[in-house]
């Protein structure tokens, strides 16, 4: 079977620890990470939601998700990719260093992603970038030749289309 | 008592009482000495076993929950208490053993410092239990524990720890009792669906050449179940197998009984599963000791699986109808179906499957050679087991070629009576075991067969088997070799045998006697019985030292990387070579 990239979406009660509970289990059974991002997604009952991509084929990450379903914390895991056809979002802070024309063309291109610029000095801009990772791999791609100096990302959010809740 | 001011400590032991808590096994130390304190204020009836080394207060908690139903429970301070703990926590999430530890940590203002006998004690037992918790708030406290002993009991049973700093044991709180305690998520499902259950009624009904396929679930989901499934079974007439940890749960006497499965399980048993057309999986996990060669698993069956951990579903083996939920649940529903829908299993199929079964069992694969002038391993089993077999006997293991010759020549007519280490394989199980199993059975036989080489993993619980006057006995089958690494390197590894062998072994008559035990030793056949009647009739721990032919091996035996119907019967046939792919699992 193909192996792909698969979001998953994991919801947890937020306690001490459960952060480490949920990628401890990740890594402790072979899997790995390609990106994570984990906050408190409700005040009152303290609920967080972890997202992570990795790679592997359906039937992997299904028994990923079921390890996932018997740690304590965790009331929901489910695979966006497959279950969902989730919408997934990253930003990333762009540093790229230069002069002259090179400076000049990043900015132009810049535009056409319509990224933001948060800092600048004479020959330094910070882009703020949103969007899919598959947009923010390709602005980077195109600062590279043109003085990319430092990236910071996210990591993948994702949400289920449509009205249904998670 | 719904709420009250106690201090960490007091929390702890009405936190015992409330769950009926009635036996501790631990060991003191400085980040537990206020909880000691309590036990020592006379004010609790909780009684508290003094092991000689954390390791085996986690063992013997594991025994005497697995031959007495409930929850065992240990105690251990901080550092090296806990991180000697490890291996039995470690044991009992493998084998599915409701645990609760309670480990001293050092005070809350000294946690990351890397005070003395300061450890991450949650850190550390993270992947080896089913849950922890690190007590930073005394409030939370009652409610940390009353949730502890639920995860530890309920769905698939596991051990928990509970790590207390030691200024929250003196600290005084608002204990909660357990009534108006619920866990915020955790519910495992205990019931299946009517439809899924008739589903896989409809193939047990058509099934021509079925086995039933059981294991430690069914024990863990309790008596009812036993006595579910042995109705079950006896009402479709199919031949049944288990896995190690499921002996017991069906009469291992019984003619429907073809013995255990798997790596060392009868010819009958293997081929069984090879050929079946339907796989009826009750309460085991498709376990690598179980399966052999993957791929070639009972390729041509229809496959059922009961399991109450949904997470076992699909991990190895594809199942055609998997039932997620508690096997005495679903065995209930199923059988009410059963009976309401009026089925009947294909007599005239299973009769010739029968015939089929009947002329494997022929081969007889567990018979052996037995000798007049040394004594052979099978046949130190074979007594031991005619001579307690009247007495309801408990039995725990070491692991080993012993454990698997137990296994086999040792029958279990009733649950909870077979306690071994099977999914982490525990050397320096059985004797802390056997004194856990005698705690809860104080008037029962309690015997560990062991190895020579295990035995001497967790000796110094001896030590403890004294002090608190528990008659455990100790059959040693003494080969001088580790034996299984000896088979295993005589297989593999053309003989070569690096360090299986043990060049010092004690004198264990004198190692008994050092203790204040009884130790026996028997060399030839002829005194085996009149020395297993003396170990039985004293009243007192034994060490009964059987020495025995160093040369014999396990068998059968499914090589690593083969499959159920490529089993070796004895060394004659061991020349079979084994894959570079086989070789290289364990």
């Amino acid at each position: 079977m193909i192996e792909s990239k698969h979001t998953v979406s994991v919801l947890v009660d937020n306690e001490p620890g459960v952060l480490a509970r949920v990628i401890g289990l990740i890594s402790g059974r072979g899997y790995n990470i390609d990106s994570l991002s984990v906050a408190e997604v409700d005040t009152e009952t303290h609920v967080s939601r972890i997202t992570f991509v990795t790679l592997g084929n359906e039937i992997t990450i299904n028994k990923m998700i079921a390890q996932l379903q018997k740690l304590i914390p965790v009331k929901k895991a489910i695979n966006i990719t497959l279950d969902k056809q989730g919408i997934e979002r990253e930003m990333a802070l762009v540093k790229v260093v230069g002069t002259g024309e090179k400076r000049v063309e990043s900015l132009r291109l810049s535009d056409a992603f319509r990224a933001k610029v948060i800092d600048t000095t004479h020959d330094s801009f910070v882009f703020e970038l949103n969007g899919s990772p598959v947009k923010i791999d390709a602005f980077i791609d195109l600062m590279t030749p043109l003085g990319l100096s430092e990236v910071s990302r996210t990591g993948v959010v994702a949400i289920a289309r449509g009205s249904e809740k998670l | 008592m719904v709420s009250a001011q106690l201090t960490g400590a007091e929390m702890v032991l009405q936190a015992f009482e409330d769950h009926k808590v009635d036996t501790l096994f631990g060991y003191p130390g400085g980040a537990i000495l206020p909880i000691y304190d309590e036990l020592a204020k006379g004010k609790t009836a909780i009684h508290h076993y003094l092991v000689r080394h954390e390791q085996g207060a986690a063992h013997a908690a594991e025994g005497y929950a697995r031959a007495s139903g409930k929850v065992g429970v240990l105690l251990v301070t901080s550092g090296p208490g806990v991180t000697n703990a490890v291996t039995g926590l470690a044991d009992a999430m493998m084998d599915s053993i409701p645990l609760v530890c309670i480990s001293g940590q050092v005070p809350s203002h000294l946690i990351g410092t890397d005070a003395f006998q300061e450890c991450d004690a949650v850190g550390i037992t993270r992947p080896c239990t089913k849950h922890n918790w690190l007590v930073k708030d005394i409030n939370d406290l009652s409610r940390i524990l009353h949730e502890a002993f639920y995860v530890a009991s309920s769905g698939r049973p596991g051990p928990v720890l509970v790590d207390i700093p030691k200024d929250i044991q003196f600290q005084t709180g608002t204990y909660i009792g357990p009534e108006t305690i619920k866990h915020k998520s955790y519910r495992p499902k205990l019931k299946a669906s009517i439809d899924k259950i008739d589903e896989a009624l409809k193939l047990i009904v058509k099934a021509q050449k079925p086995v039933f396929y059981t294991g430690g679930g069914v024990i863990n989901s309790g008596n009812a179940a036993v006595q579910l499934l042995r109705e079950f079974v006896r009402l479709t007439g199919f031949p049944i197998t288990s896995t190690l940890q499921g002996l017991g749960a069906y009469p291992g006497d019984d003619n429907q009984f073809l013995g255990m499965l798997g790596m060392h399980g009868t010819y009958e048993a293997n081929m069984a599963m090879h050929d079946c057309d339907l796989l009826i999986n009750i309460g085991a996990r498709f376990d690598d000791r179980i399966t052999g060669k993957v791929d070639e698993f009972s390729p041509n069956s229809k496959k059922i699986h009961i399991d109450i951990d949904p997470s076992s579903i699909n991990k190895t083996i594809e199942v055609d109808v998997p039932l997620v939920g508690d096997v005495a649940h679903i065995l209930e529903d199923a059988l009410k179906l059963w009976k309401s829908n009026v089925y009947k299993a294909d007599k005239t199929a299973v009769k010739s499957w029968w015939k089929t079964i009947d002329k494997w069992r022929e081969k007889d694969s567990l018979g052996f050679k037995n000798d007049t002038k040394t004594i052979k391993p099978q046949y130190a089993i074979q007594r031991l087991y005619e001579l307690t077999k009247d007495k309801d006997s408990y039995i725990t293991t070491e692991v080993g070629q012993h454990q698997m010759w137990a296994a086999q020549y040792y029958k279990f007519n009733k649950p909870n009576r077979w306690i071994t280490s099977g999914g982490l394989g525990t050397m320096g199980f059985g004797l802390p075991a056997a004194i856990g199993a005698q705690v809860a059975h104080p008037d029962k036989l309690v015997i560990d067969i062991a190895g020579e080489a295990s035995i001497l993993m967790c000796i110094q619980e001896m030590s403890t088997a004294i002090q608190h006057q528990l008659p455990v006995k100790i059959f040693i089958i003494n080969n001088q070799y580790m034996g299984m690494v000896r088979q295993w390197q005589e297989l593999l590894h053309d003989k070569r045998y690096s360090h299986s062998y043990t060049d010092a072994l004690p004198d264990f008559v004198k190692l008994a006697e050092a203790y204040g035990a009884k130790g026996i030793r028997v060399e030839s056949p002829a005194e085996l019985d009149k020395g297993i009647q003396e170990m039985i009739d004293y009243n007192g721990p034994v060490i009964f030292d059987c020495v025995v032919d160093q040369n014999e091996n396990v068998y059968p035996m499914i090589p690593s990387g083969k499959a159920h119907n490529q089993m070796l019967l004895g060394k004659e046939n061991e020349d079979s070579k084994i894959s570079d792919e086989g070789k290289v699992l364990v």
